[in-house]
């Protein structure tokens, strides 16, 4: 019953507070260049303005991909905030990231087919980390399972510095925030236009978005897990990496492909592996 | 009620302008006047885009690619001429090489003569776009109910 209660709030709730997460991260960078800025249900009024536009569609399949992204990001999300094994949603997402990426490679177009493949080049450069944190996690809890790492009465974070440092390093990977935008570039006039997102339109290119809350509000329940021991030090916990992570963003120009899987598998294995080697003596 | 007029999305192309307009309309964009405000957002991608501002004249060579972007805008969407060139041609109008002003090539919304185009006027001209924007979203929607 509980873990049916959990997947519905998942499911209904998860795209407001992603879209509100959404709208205070555009004032936020708004207030960072010193601009005022768009309202805070502005990604609100997008998505639902492009439900109501036209969509052109090059491929047949091209939607189809996208509404697959969706679903896999709901499904992983749902095993997540049920409790599930965390391996199982780090895979689920796995296949929600390669559905993404073959939608952007169907339509044919350059500039998405450069998208959806520096899109792979991303989900190469985050994975091993991703895995490490659950690793770590496993190591310290002795358990894949969310509900019995939320149940782990000491904070995580004192054992896993270095895997959530890590875990931080890529999530700006994950967050798709410069200076790792590669994929799908977020202001204009760049050299890849919109990257994957190039070729979709409409209610296409609003599914996507909501998928990408989806996505945000998940990766913060990551965040939330490694300060599960105590709530309110949990949220500000999220609630300051996300702050970071706008910081970062408006910080640094975009670094190309090649640095970001250099740097994210040189800070993982570094900062994610000693911190397991550690572990794996320290906790018997 | 419709969220177009809250989420405008423009894609901006220089025609062969003297760049003194599309300063001006990147301007716009700065902290001075910050047109994200009204949810405004200079997308570089035409099928993003709602909005569609075109500054200096058409040319022999830009008239491909004028149409190329205006074809590849999903409905429903406006055009803007910005400046005295894209309205009429402007000083230019007798060259040899120029067609003339916008609408000589796509159906153009909203005129916005000047040279340079203040902000204040490119924003009073999307604003007033949205008006016709809004329009045309309603003939849309007439449309798919009756068909």
């Amino acid at each position: 019953m509980k873990t049916a209660l959990c997947v519905v709030a998942w499911v209904v709730l998860a795209p407001f507070i992603g879209g509100l997460l959404a709208g205070a991260d555009r004032i936020i960078t708004a207030r960072m260049q010193s601009r005022v800025g768009p309202p805070l249900f502005q990604p609100f009024y997008d998505v639902l303005k492009l439900f109501g536009k036209r969509g052109v569609v090059v491929n047949g399949y091209q939607n189809f991909y996208m509404i697959c992204f969706l679903a896999f990001v709901v499904v992983t999300g749902a095993l997540f905030f049920s409790g599930g094994d965390l391996l199982l949603t780090i895979f689920a997402l796995t296949v929600a990231g390669v559905f993404f990426a073959l939608g952007a490679y169907s339509p044919n177009s350059p500039y998405s087919n450069i998208g959806a493949e520096r899109e792979l080049l991303q989900m190469m450069s985050y994975e091993p980390v991703l895995i490490i944190a659950a690793l770590g996690m496993f190591m310290v809890t002795k358990s894949w399972h969310v509900h019995d790492i939320l149940a782990f009465q000491k904070p995580l974070f004192v054992f896993l510095p270095g895997v959530f440092l890590a875990f931080l390093f890529i999530l700006t990977i994950k967050l798709r925030k410069s200076p790792f935008d590669l994929s799908t570039s977020h202001h204009g006039h760049q050299e890849l236009v919109k990257g994957a997102t190039t070729e979709f339109s409409g209610s296409a290119l609003a599914i996507i978005e909501i998928s990408h809350w989806y996505e945000n509000v998940l990766l913060m329940g990551f965040v939330y897990l490694f300060f599960a021991f105590n709530w309110v030090v949990a949220i500000f916990a999220v609630v300051v990496a996300y702050i970071v992570e706008i910081l970062v963003d408006n910080t640094y120009a975009r670094l190309t492909w090649r640095f970001t899987v250099k740097s994210s598998w040189i800070v993982g294995g570094i900062l994610g592996v000693v911190n397991l080697f550690v572990i794996a003596f320290l906790v018997k | 009620m419709s969220f177009l007029k809250k989420s405008p999305w423009i894609i901006h192309y220089d025609g062969s302008s003297c760049n003194g307009c599309d300063i001006e309309v990147l301007a716009c964009l700065t902290p001075l006047y910050d047109i994200e405000r009204f949810g405004i957002i200079n997308t570089g991608n035409p099928k993003h885009a709602d909005v569609f501002l075109i500054t200096g004249t058409i040319n022999e060579q830009n008239v491909e690619v004028v149409h190329n972007i205006y074809n590849q805008m999903p409905d429903p969407k406006v055009v803007a001429a910005i400046g005295i060139c894209a309205t009429s041609g402007g000083i230019f109008r007798e060259c040899y090489n120029v067609k003339g002003g916008v609408d000589t090539t796509i159906p153009v919304d909203i005129y916005i003569p000047g040279c340079a185009v203040r902000p204040e006027a490119i924003i009073d001209g999307v604003v007033a776009a949205l008006g016709v924007l809004e329009k045309k979203a309603e003939a849309l929607k007439a449309m798919k109910a009756s068909a």
